[in-house]
This record gives C-alpha cells, sequence and structure tokens, in this order.
C-alpha cells in the first residue's frame, strides 16, 4: 500500500507487522517517534505486545534480551548516547546468540551533544558481533526491518540484527513508500520458535562462564556465522524480491554506475541518495563516476568490494564517522578488502563528512570528488569552515 | 526425597552462606522457576562451562541487569500468557543490587514486575576479592576500605536497601539470615505467593571474606541476628512485622569470631560504635521480646 | 557455526568435589538423631539425606569438610573425623 509518510512512522508501522512480543525502550532523539508510535498502537490494541517502559538504555535492552530468552521476538530502538549506554548490553545479545532486531537513528556523539546525524553511534558496537545494515532511504528502512526478523530468527545464523537509518535526515524525513501488508509480512516472516529459550520443560543454563579452554572456540563460531551469512543474506534479499516485487541487490552491497566508472564513491547510508545525484552530474559531462553502495557493513562483504573497485582508477571512501587519531571506519574496512588486489589497487582516499548533522551538499561531494585528482589523502574532513579553527586562549 | 535443583559439584567455598541460601531459596521455589542472576561469586561457582549446578531455565547477562532481564522474561511470559504458573527471580549479590543494579532494581519496583529480587549480602564485593560494597557494615575490614595508621576500616553505615526497597511501595519486604534457614524458606513461599515485586535480602557469611572458620557459617550468621547487627523483619505491604530476638547478645561476640573485625576488638570506642548501631537496630525495627 | 549455547541442568554433578577435602570428614553416628533435618538444610553442597531418625548420611564424592554440619547438630551426632581412618595409609 503506498503511503506519503514519516521514516519513524514507517518504521513502527512494519515492526507492528512483523509482531514483536515485547518492546522495551528509552526516550532519546531522534528515535522517539518510532516507540512512541508503538505504544500508542499497543495503547489501542492494534499490537499485542508488553510494551515496558524503562528507566535508561542500559535496562531496555537488558529487557528485550530477558523477552528473546523466553523465545518471545523483541524489538528495542536506541541513537547515538542510547547506544553507547547499551553497548555492554549489545555485545552480550550477539554472544547469547539472541535474535534481536534493533534500530538505531543514527546521530552523533557527545561530547559535545549533538542531536544531529551521523554514524558515529553504530561504529562504537561495530566489533559487537551483530549483523548491521544500512538503509539509504525510508522504503528501504522498511524493507530491511523485515528482513531483519527472517535473518537473525534463521537457525543458522541465531544472531541479532541493527538497521541503521540516519536520524532525522531519514526517521523525520517524508517520503512515498510501499508498506507490505499485514498478510504479505506473516507470509515472509513466520513467527518465531525456537528450542534455545528459557522453559520450565527443558530447563538450560544461558550465559555461562567459558574459562581459556573454551571462549576462542565460541567467539570463533561468531565469525564463522558472519562467514556464512555473506551467503544467507543474499539469499534473504532474493526471497523477499521473489515476495514483494522490489530490491534488486544483493542485500550486501548495491553498484550504480559501476561497470565503467574511474572514479567510485564507497558510502554506506542516506547520504548515497546525494551521491547518486553528483554521478549524474558527472556522467552529463562525460566523466565517468560511480557508486558502490554498501548496505551489510557487519559482515563486510570484502570480496564483492574488492571486486567491484578492481577497474576504478581513483577511489573516495565518504565515511559520515571518525575514529579519531586513525581514520574513517568504512575506509578501514574498504582498504582490508582492496589489498588483495595488491599491485592493481586502484589509488583509495579517504573522506570524512557531515559530522554532528553538518549537510552533505552536492558541492561537499563534487570538493571531494576534486580531491581525487590530486594528492592521496586517507583521512580528509571535507568542508571545514577555516573561520572555526581558532585556537583558545584559556590557558595562555 | 524431592531432588534439589542446585546440585552438588559447583565450586563454592567449603562452608560458602551463598550457596546454603541459594539452595533453599530454588528449592523453596520449585522448577516451575527462571532465574535471572547478575555477576558473582553464586554465577562464577555456579556455571563454569560445561558444568552448571542449576535444575532450573536460569540466564546469566551481566552485572548490574539482573531487575532488567527479569522484568524482560516477567514480560515474555505475559505475552505467552504463561505468567500466572512461572515464578521469576531476579537474584545478586550486595554489590550487584546496591551499588551498580540500583537503577534496574528501582525501574523494576516502579514498574511493579511480578519478579522476586533476592540479595544475598556477604557484605562486599566478595568474587572480585573482598572489596567493600554500599553494604559492607560500619568499621568492617575490606581490601578497599583496611584498617590502617589512617583508618579503621570502612567509614560509612550500611545502605538501607530494605527500605529503599520498601519506599517504592512494593507489597513485600524481608530481611533473612543463613543462620535461620526454615526463616528463608517461609520467606521465599510467602514473597512467591504475593503478586508484584519482593525483595528478600539474606545475610550470608563468607568464611573466606569475613575471616572465620568454614564451620562457623551457621554460628556467625546466627550471632549476627542475635546482636540486632542484622535486623530480620519484614515490611508487607508497608507494615513492619519484626522477628524478636529471644535472648540479645553483645556486639564482641559476633565481632570476636571474625577477622574482618579483628582490628576492633582492642579499641573500645569502636566497639561501642558497632554497639550503638545495634542498639538502634533493636529500637528501630522493635526487636526486643516483649517482656 | 553454532555451538555451545547452554551448558546442561545438573551437569556440575561431574565435578566430585570430594576431592577437596584434607583433614576431616563428617561421620553420622546415627545414634542420638532426632531427625530435625537442620544439617540437611546448612549443608552448603546439599549432599545431606535422610528420613527419620538415625537415617541420615552424606555423599562423600562432594562433601568439602566445611564442618557446618557437626556443628549444627543439636545431638552432637554428627563428628568430624580424620580423612585418614585408623589403620588406612
Amino acid at each position: 500500500m503506498r503511503q506519503f509518510v514519516e521514516g519513524s512512522h514507517a518504521v513502527a508501522e512494519i515492526v507492528k507487522r512483523c509482531r514483536p512480543g515485547v518492546i522495551s525502550a528509552y526516550p532519546i532523539t531522534p528515535q522517539t517517534h518510532i516507540v512512541e508510535d508503538l505504544a500508542s498502537m499497543v495503547a489501542n490494541k492494534e499490537l499485542n505486545a508488553q510494551f515496558v517502559n524503562v528507566e535508561s538504555e542500559h535496562s531496555a535492552a537488558s529487557v528485550v534480551l530477558g523477552g528473546e530468552a523466553t523465545g518471545v521476538r523483541s524489538y528495542t530502538a536506541t541513537s547515538s548516547q542510547g547506544l553507547l549506554l547499551m553497548a555492554e548490553v549489545v555485545f552480550n545479545i550477539a554472544g547469547l546468540r539472541l535474535p534481536l532486531v534493533m534500530t538505531t537513528a543514527n546521530r552523533a556523539v557527545s561530547a559535545p551533544i549533538n542531536i544531529w546525524n551521523d554514524q558515529q553511534d553504530v561504529m562504537t558496537v561495530r566489533d559487537s558481533g551483530w549483523v548491521l545494515l544500512f538503509a539509504e532511504t525510508n522504503q528501504e528502512a522498511v524493507d530491511l526491518h523485515v528482513q531483519a526478523y527472517k535473518l537473525a530468527e534463521d537457525k543458522r545464523v541465531m544472531l541479532p540484527v541493527m538497521v541503521n537509518m540516519d536520524g532525522f535526515i531519514l526517521t523525520h524525513g517524508m517520503e512515498v513508500l510501499d508498506m507490505p501488508s499485514q498478510e504479505e509480512v506473516d507470509k515472509f516472516l513466520p513467527p518465531y520458535t525456537t528450542k534455545y529459550k528459557l522453559d520450565v520443560d527443558n530447563p538450560l543454563t544461558m550465559g555461562y562462564l567459558a574459562d581459556p579452554d573454551y571462549y576462542l572456540e565460541i567467539r570463533y563460531m561468531v565469525q564463522d556465522t558472519h562467514k556464512q551469512l555473506l551467503d544467507i543474506i543474499p539469499q534473504v534479499a532474493a526471497d523477499f524480491k521473489k515476495a514483494f516485487k522490489r530490491g534488486e541487490g544483493n542485500g550486501l552491497v548495491e553498484g550504480y554506475k559501476l561497470e565503467d566508472a574511474d572514479q567510485v564513491f564507497v558510502a554506506m547510508g542516506s547520504v548515497c541518495g546525494s551521491i547518486r545525484d553528483v554521478v549524474d552530474d558527472l556522467r552529463a559531462k562525460g566523466k565517468k563516476a560511480g557508486l558502490l553502495k554498501v548496505i551489510s557493513y557487519r559482515p563486510f562483504p570484502k570480496d564483492l568490494v574488492a571486486g567491484a573497485l578492481a577497474k576504478a582508477k581513483e577511489v573516495a571512501v565518504v565515511d559520515k564517522s571518525i575514529s579519531l587519531g586513525a581514520f574513517g571506519p568504512l575506509y578501514t574496512d574498504v582498504m582490508a578488502s582492496v589489498s588483495s588486489l595488491g599491485a592493481k589497487m586502484p589509488k583509495m582516499s579517504g573522506f570524512v563528512l557531515g559530522l554532528g548533522g553538518r549537510d552533505i551538499t552536492k558541492k561537499s561531494i563534487m570538493d571531494t570528488y576534486e580531491r581525487l585528482s590530486g594528492k592521496q589523502v586517507d583521512c580528509e574532513f571535507i568542508g571545514l569552515k577555516k573561520e572555526l579553527l581558532v585556537e583558545d586562549k584559556l590557558n595562555g | 526425597m524431592v531432588e534439589t535443583l542446585f546440585k552438588p559439584g559447583h565450586t563454592a567455598c567449603a562452608g560458602c552462606g551463598q550457596a546454603i541460601a541459594a539452595r533453599l531459596v530454588i528449592d523453596t521455589a520449585g522448577k516451575n522457576t527462571m532465574i535471572a542472576n547478575n555477576t558473582g561469586c553464586l554465577e562464577v561457582f555456579s556455571t563454569k562451562y560445561p558444568e552448571s549446578s542449576w535444575g532450573v531455565p536460569w540466564i546469566h547477562s551481566l552485572f548490574e541487569n539482573c531487575s532488567a532481564v527479569a522484568s524482560g522474561i516477567e514480560a515474555g511470559l505475559k505475552y505467552l500468557g504463561k505468567k500466572d504458573s512461572i515464578n521469576v527471580i531476579a537474584q545478586a549479590g550486595d554489590g550487584g543490587t546496591a551499588d551498580i543494579g540500583l537503577q534496574a532494581i528501582s525501574g523494576m519496583f516502579e514498574r511493579g514486575h511480578d519478579v522476586l529480587y533476592v540479595c544475598y549480602d556477604n557484605e562486599a564485593y566478595m568474587n572480585t576479592g573482598i572489596q567493600r560494597s554500599g553494604l559492607t557494615p560500619t568499621l568492617s575490614n575490606t581490601t578497599t576500605s583496611p584498617s590502617g595508621s589512617a583508618s579503621i576500616g570502612n567509614p560509612r553505615p550500611k545502605k538501607p536497601m530494605p527500605e529503599i526497597a520498601a519506599a517504592h511501595g512494593i507489597p513485600y519486604v524481608a530481611t533473612a539470615s543463613t543462620g535461620y534457614p526454615q526463616d528463608i524458606q517461609r520467606k521465599v513461599k510467602k514473597a512467591l505467593s504475593i503478586k508484584g515485586p519482593k525483595y528478600l535480602q539474606i545475610h550470608v557469611p563468607c568464611p573466606l571474606g569475613w575471616r572465620h572458620e568454614s564451620n562457623l557459617t551457621f554460628d556467625v550468621a546466627k550471632l549476627a541476628v542475635e546482636t540486632g547487627l542484622y535486623p530480620l523483619f519484614e515490611y508487607e505491604n508497608g507494615k513492619l512485622i519484626p522477628r524478636k530476638i529471644a535472648v540479645i547478645k553483645p556486639v564482641e561476640e559476633y565481632l570476636k569470631v571474625q577477622g574482618r573485625f579483628k582490628h576492633l576488638m582492642k579499641n573500645p570506642e569502636a566497639i561501642k560504635e558497632m554497639q550503638a548501631i545495634a542498639d538502634a537496630n533493636i529500637a528501630k525495627y522493635n526487636l526486643r521480646p516483649e517482656v | 557455526m553454532i555451538g555451545h549455547l547452554t551448558s546442561k541442568p545438573g551437569s556440575s554433578k561431574a565435578n566430585k568435589t570430594g576431592s577437596w577435602r584434607t583433614e576431616l570428614k563428617p561421620k553420622f553416628l546415627k545414634k542420638n538423631c532426632i531427625a530435625c533435618k537442620m544439617c540437611v538444610l546448612i549443608c552448603p553442597e546439599g549432599i545431606i539425606t535422610g528420613e527419620g531418625k538415625n537415617t541420615f548420611d552424606c555423599d562423600l564424592a562432594y562433601c568439602k569438610g566445611c564442618g557446618n554440619c557437626a556443628v549444627i547438630c543439636p545431638k552432637k551426632d554428627i563428628e568430624m573425623v580424620s580423612e585418614i581412618e585408623k589403620g588406612e595409609k
């Protein structure tokens, strides 16, 4: 059913249709509309779920951990500081192999405090073992949530999945999109069943102490599942396309005018939409530009990325986050992937844009493009305002 | 005879008070019980992979979130329509309850979840090596509140965790002691018959941390109660029900058998201070037997 | 790969903590016992069983020798005796 709807409301609607039984969240901008909608749906009996208002994100994540542990499909959403506060629980959920789905409305992290969009928050749990998917549009956000539960609850996977959507840009952006019906979602996503749960008829111990004799293999198993996910994610994407007649890609990466591109942008999330426009403008001027959009950041599709960039001359990796003291996180993953190309590696450059909600305009993307012909850079901030780069005289 | 739900073969120290109490709790609660356990001695000595002592569904997540995990389990069971026939217990040590776990337990109380919270109070962070917690008694010697030339041990009073629980308006709060094992059973049974959040704080001696012989677990726990230093009482819907002390003993009898109070024995002022705490408890909780 | 998700209930019984004992073990005299069951309640390992007077005993495979049972018995019917019985090495 086609709707003109705000991103958050669309996410709440699709989550409702996934039929979670336990929902728990703590308010944080810009996730609030999602959980407010879900609370309203429960209050009006549109959704049969236990809605637990908690006293912090750490408890929100712990509540849904408990819900999943009883074998009940659960849901939570957060951003920025909330994700950082629950980080310990996020790692715990993946380690416990619980198939939770969470929405992160990506937002900058303190200090200084900033409520606007960038992707620094999710990077703090990059190593947690979660599947990390990035939506470019609200339609993609809707579609990814349905696929997320299917992926997470797959008996070969049993790992939590996070759908990332840029805060405000997507959450508060209005878009015409196609909302899957309840019947369609029910057909695609059967009820969650598992033997791995707390059950008085079959008692189990979950969350034991693993000493050095056991821990390494248990960690390896999560890494191994991520390798398998590189096949399972495309399977689920294909199943989704068959059921909903939508979604061209393999669920891992997507190319735009990539096949003969000399210069390629690599990016994640909503910025890809702006980059597509710039690629079109460049193509109109005879420049062979292209875009490699990364949808699955974890597992990182290193072979697909290397293959997609193999024939390019220059590559601009666009990060909306930064590992302070080193490089943009996406840049490091892309570099590790293309290192397999050896001497045939294109000229790789890393750029940081849009931190703290700084507008990424077509001009700033063009600036990035222009830099590609110059000196190779590995972590160049685009759009710095020179007049603000002045030092304090506080300590003399 | 019904088999215990907390099987032997766990690696608790010989004479561990927490092992005694944990077994009494789960055996009283029965097999239709799910447990969310915080990090601590109990979790570590009962679930070292691949062995587990637990005969009921049991989950350990982190150090401070058993209340929140239990809330989620309760919500899940409610969604499944099974909550009425299954007990949910959240359990932790004193540090995991009154310090790092305080936020989560307060949230659970405030939301009114049908969960029994059990705090095994051995009065310090024992699992990590006897460090001071918010429930460490005054003047107690711990590794982070040691006695020395400039200190006579922990300078602060015990955080009044039962009062904090009661202040949330929950229907049942109680303290219990390893020195009164049938009382623990009675209170667990009573708590589980009440709907809503319940808080039970059990005094559990730690031979290693308190520095007493392993065969004095029961005696030391009993002395704590008989001196008034560990008052036993219940708050049922806010109404105080004390367990009166038959014969009140002076605090020295309790202090002198434990190495963690050894530094006080030659210090009459300190003993007076401890006696004052005991006397205040006896007055506040009405523990003196009727004449 | 998915494995080592849980540990089996009661699997701790494989760990025979009776090997921890160094000096003393409990001896149930079965002479004066009144079946008060205080020893059953207080044992940290939960390994004392019995039903009726003078029937109580403990599973030495798990007994750590803490000695609480001997202290608590109101009839002094439990004694802590040497691990090495007279005549044994």
